[in-house]
């Protein structure tokens, strides 16, 4: 028995010493990447680089930004329909099934694939011209999947009790469902986000011929329905990633190019870090006006 | 029990299957109003599957089917009424207390605000009545503003009971309310449920045979789906007329 315990014991201190060198050499391997990228991308900075000529990346700064917004708005709420819809209404049936394998497919479809079903779909079959919006539909296609299935798995991990607690008070399914169960979920939901929100902000596949390699803004120009209006979802958007892709390629005529290139990346791994961020304490704060302080 | 006492509950020939699985076989039951009712029998009798008729709770589970009829001051409840009306009438207090993951504020007043209730002030009075009938304002008050997670699990309890009670229904069910809860707790729902019984009629599932002689006053001994024997609980205690209530109540059996 002693000899058992013992050796339980020691099984204990090996195995955590394990997890925390695994958990070291990931936290250091992303220190040394973050790091290089962000170093690197910093030290090719010169005066002109936020601009919105053909040596700055002003324009795509913002179209990523406004692009990922779009994908967001329409990628969330269906994501999160499809979610409640898996978690509470769908029956254990063979339509089911397939719709679980639908979306787990999706999930690992290669974003080239998405951009060029996008390309067929958002921009040869409507005949229109690249687009933003075409774009933030296909990263949507991509996050879709993952949205679905966080909120799907949030609202299956709360207890039964509080389902059954708020119907025995006489809340509809729905309203239980509104009230109770969706605001219990919302940290799990935000970080199903954030992951979705991080894939649009680094996807360029997807991107390559649907937002498309170009971008005209006019930064004067609040017509809506002009071609250049900035808030014009409708209008050519390359994005950054794109555009880092795009200088170490075809762009690299640019005289800048590698300069752009560097600190294009580094400025996209910073608007990741800063959006995971801004967007936890988002939840903390809401989860704490929602929860009520702990006692 | 007073001999006049006027019928809140009553339950006709009820049988219950979960699929092919028949858990109540014919249930017939007065549950008379303002007074409290203990349901004994050992595990897996049927005590909260037939407290869950009463208010329909049955309905969340895939292949349930019920016959008979349960009528609450007269009406049929699976006929005649909507299950979200009838469990605004018929409130329901759970084994485990099951708080939800919100302020102590917000859990008391969510019944009232899904039943459409939205001035700040009336909540706080529904807030205030309903915490101190369930006996925990005092130790509440000051921290209305905080996670109802936080509270002990007796507190917790007490917390789902004001919960139950700002719905103003006129009949509490409760499935083992004090099993998790230590003796002092325990006595605390207790006192409460003798409390109540004015306003209320109540219906408790126990397997503390103290429990049930302390609080009730009448008793339903369930065996296998079957209600053996119901009646005065003093008088079901003191001299049981089946012989498998006597064995039961004397501990020797289930
Ligand atoms: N959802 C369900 N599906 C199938 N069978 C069920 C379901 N719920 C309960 N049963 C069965 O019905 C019978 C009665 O269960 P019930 O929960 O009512 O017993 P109980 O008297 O409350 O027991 P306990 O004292 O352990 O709580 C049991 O045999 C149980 O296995
Ligand atoms: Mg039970």
């Amino acid at each position: 028995m002693q000899a058992r315990i013992r050796s339980a014991r020691r099984t204990d201190e090996v195995m955590t010493v394990v997890f925390y060198a695994v958990g070291g050499f990931f936290l250091v391997l992303i220190l040394i990447l973050a790091g290089y990228i962000i170093i690197n991308g910093l030290r090719s900075y010169y005066p002109g680089i936020f601009g919105t000529t053909s040596s700055g990346i002003g324009n795509q700064l913002f179209n990523t930004v406004y692009l990922v917004f779009w994908s967001l708005l329409i990628s969330v709420p269906i994501g999160v329909l499809a979610g409640i819809y898996m978690a509470e209404y769908a029956k254990p049936n063979k339509l089911t099934k397939f719709l679980r394998i639908s979306i787990e497919s999706l999930s690992s479809l290669p974003s080239i694939v998405v951009g060029l079903f996008g390309y067929l779909v958002f921009i040869l079959m409507t005949g229109a011209k690249w687009n933003l919006m075409a774009g933030a539909l296909a990263v949507s296609i991509l996050s879709l999947p993952s949205i679905t299935t966080t909120t799907e798995d949030a609202m299956k991990s709360l207890p039964k009790s509080y389902k059954a607690g708020s119907m025995a008070l006489g809340a509809t399914h729905w309203t239980t469902i509104i009230k109770v169960l969706l605001p219990a979920c919302f940290p799990r939901i935000i970080t199903g986000v954030i992951l979705a929100a991080g894939r649009g902000f680094g996807e360029a596949a997807a991107l390559l011929y649907t937002a498309g390699q170009s971008t005209v803004i006019n930064w004067n120009n609040w017509n809506l329905t002009s071609k250049t209006c900035p808030l014009n979802p409708f209008r050519p958007g390359e994005t950054l990633a794109l555009h880092i892709w795009v200088m170490r390629t075809e762009g690299s005529l640019n005289p800048n190019s590698e300069k752009i290139a560097n600190f294009s990346a580094a400025v996209l791994v910073i608007i990741v870090l800063l959006f995971s961020l801004a967007a936890r304490m988002i939840t903390k704060h809401i989860g704490r006006k929602a929860v009520g302080e702990k006692a | 029990m007073s001999e006049q006492a006027k019928t809140k509950i009553s339950v006709q020939d009820l049988h219950l299957y979960y699929g092919q699985f028949h858990a109540l076989k014919g249930i017939t039951m007065e549950i008379p109003e303002h007074e409290i009712t203990a349901l004994i029998g050992p595990s897996g009798c049927g005590k909260s599957t037939f407290l869950k008729t009463l208010n329909r709770m049955n309905d969340l589970e895939p292949n349930v089917r019920i016959e008979g009829s349960v009528r609450l001051d007269g009406a049929d409840i699976y006929q005649d009424m909507d299950a979200i009306e009838l469990r605004k009438r018929v409130g329901m207090v759970f084994q485990q207390p099951n708080p939800f993951p919100k302020s102590i504020f917000e859990n008391v007043v969510y019944g009232p605000r899904i039943n459409g209730i939205r001035n700040k002030a009336e909540l706080e009075e529904i807030c205030e009545r309903s915490l101190r009938q369930a006996a925990i304002w005092d130790e509440l008050k000051d921290r209305l503003g905080k996670s109802a997670l936080g509270l002990s699990g007796g507190q917790q309890q007490r917390l789902c009971i004001a919960r139950t009670l700002a719905v103003e229904p006129d009949v509490i069910l409760m499935d083992e309310p004090t099993s998790a809860l230590d003796p002092i707790s325990t006595g605390k729902i207790e006192e409460l449920a003798m409390q109540l019984k004015k306003d209320y009629t109540i219906v408790i599932v126990t397997h503390n045979m103290q429990q049930a002689t302390r609080v009730s006053d009448r008793t339903a001994f369930f065996l296998l789906g079957d209600l053996v024997e119901y009646g005065d609980t003093q008088e079901l205690f003191s001299n049981p007329k089946d012989e498998r209530t006597e064995r039961y109540i004397t501990g020797r059996f289930g």
